[in-house]
């Protein structure tokens, strides 16, 4: 079986920013439920976390250009 | 069965299949559809890509002239669509993130960021085209070096003076032994991480969404035509994931255009501030 091991690297990479965006989503859920009217001012920042967050993971997936 | 052999006879289908894209690798996502001519390494041709971009160009064009032409109090349906996307750009993005102050210059840049990257993103999925130009890393390069220039510009006309603006990058009340530790990182955040992530962001969510399609579809079709019933069988979870994941594309595309919408005006809203 061929393969490539950077491809195990790049999901063992993408374990820190995953959490980070499930602890952005849950803290988000958690400020809406106790509060709904605060789910409008809430929305762009959950949303600004989470693509700050992800941008871990785009950052591993280029290495693989490089690798390449 | 050992995961060798699984690994031996899945190889032996692919190569069965002769000139089979499967996996799908980098080099996939370049098709040319003219080529012109070559300078040195670099091939000049009419791609794809810039193909659908046209369209979404000339789409977009003709849906905002039909649709705000005759515009009316009473809106039509078309028009009352087109209000609320612009509504959506306008007071969701550009006024959250820009403040009441000056955001009315910049819901026009906004909002054709917002639509061209939407449109063209979906077109990943649209039947017939499903070319996801963004996928394309220079795309995404020039539509930030569009909000690259104008935010540093607008930050320069705000705070006088190139000097000035790199100053009001470090942010007041930090002691002088930390300076050496955030004057780079400041400065890196602004010209370097700032740009590189959202073009970035933009490429890696298409090119990997799109991969992630072709696995799931062109692989069932592999498995399909393999000869092997039982490989014929597992056809049916690949194509349901395939399904499911162009469901789950279509949302990460819409997300990704308001996230680059939402980003861009947040930079905007922070070169413009008073403060750091």
């Amino acid at each position: 079986m061929t393969g490539d091991v950077t491809l195990i690297g790049y999901g063992l990479a993408a374990i820190g920013p995953a959490i980070a965006v499930g602890l952005i989503f849950a803290a988000y859920i958690n400020g809406v439920a106790r509060q709904p009217e605060a789910g409008r001012l809430l929305q762009p920042i959950a949303i600004l976390g989470f693509a700050l967050a992800e941008a871990l993971a785009i950052f591993a997936l280029v290495l693989f250009f490089i690798r390449l | 069965m050992s995961l060798n052999a699984w690994g031996a006879s899945l190889g032996a289908v692919v190569a069965a299949e002769g000139d089979s894209h499967f996996p799908p690798k980098v080099a996939d996502f370049w098709q040319p559809l003219v080529t012109f001519g070559h300078v040195g390494n670099t091939t000049i041709a009419l791609t794809r890509p810039m193909v659908v971009l046209t369209l979404v160009a000339l789409v977009l064009s003709v849906w905002l002239v039909t649709t705000t032409r005759r515009a009316a109090a009473v809106p039509s349906k078309g028009q009352w669509f087109t209000e609320q996307v612009y509504d959506f750009v306008r007071n969701n993005v550009a006024r959250d993130m820009i403040g009441t102050k000056d955001f009315m210059r910049f819901v026009p840049l906004l909002f054709a960021l917002f639509t061209f990257i939407l449109l063209s993103n979906l077109s990943g999925v649209i039947p017939g085209i499903q070319m996801p130009p963004m996928a394309r890393i220079g795309f995404p390069i020039a539509l930030t070096l569009i909000v690259y220039v104008v935010y540093h510009w607008i930050g320069i006309k705000k705070h006088g003076g190139f000097g000035r603006y790199l100053k009001w990058m470090i942010p007041p009340g930090i002691p002088g032994w930390l300076m050496p530790l955030i004057v780079p990182l400041e400065l890196l955040t602004y010209f370097i991480t700032r740009p590189l992530t959202l073009a970035l962001r933009l490429f890696g969510n298409m090119f990997a969404g799109h991969m992630l399609l072709v696995v799931f579809i062109m692989g069932g079709w592999l498995l399909l035509t393999s000869g092997s019933i039982g490989l014929a069988l597992v056809t049916i979870p690949a194509w349901i994931l395939g399904f499911v994941m162009t469901a789950f594309e279509i949302l990460v595309q819409v997300l990704q255009a308001f996230v680059f919408t939402l980003l861009a005006a947040s930079y905007f809203g922070g070169a413009l501030a008073d403060e750091h």
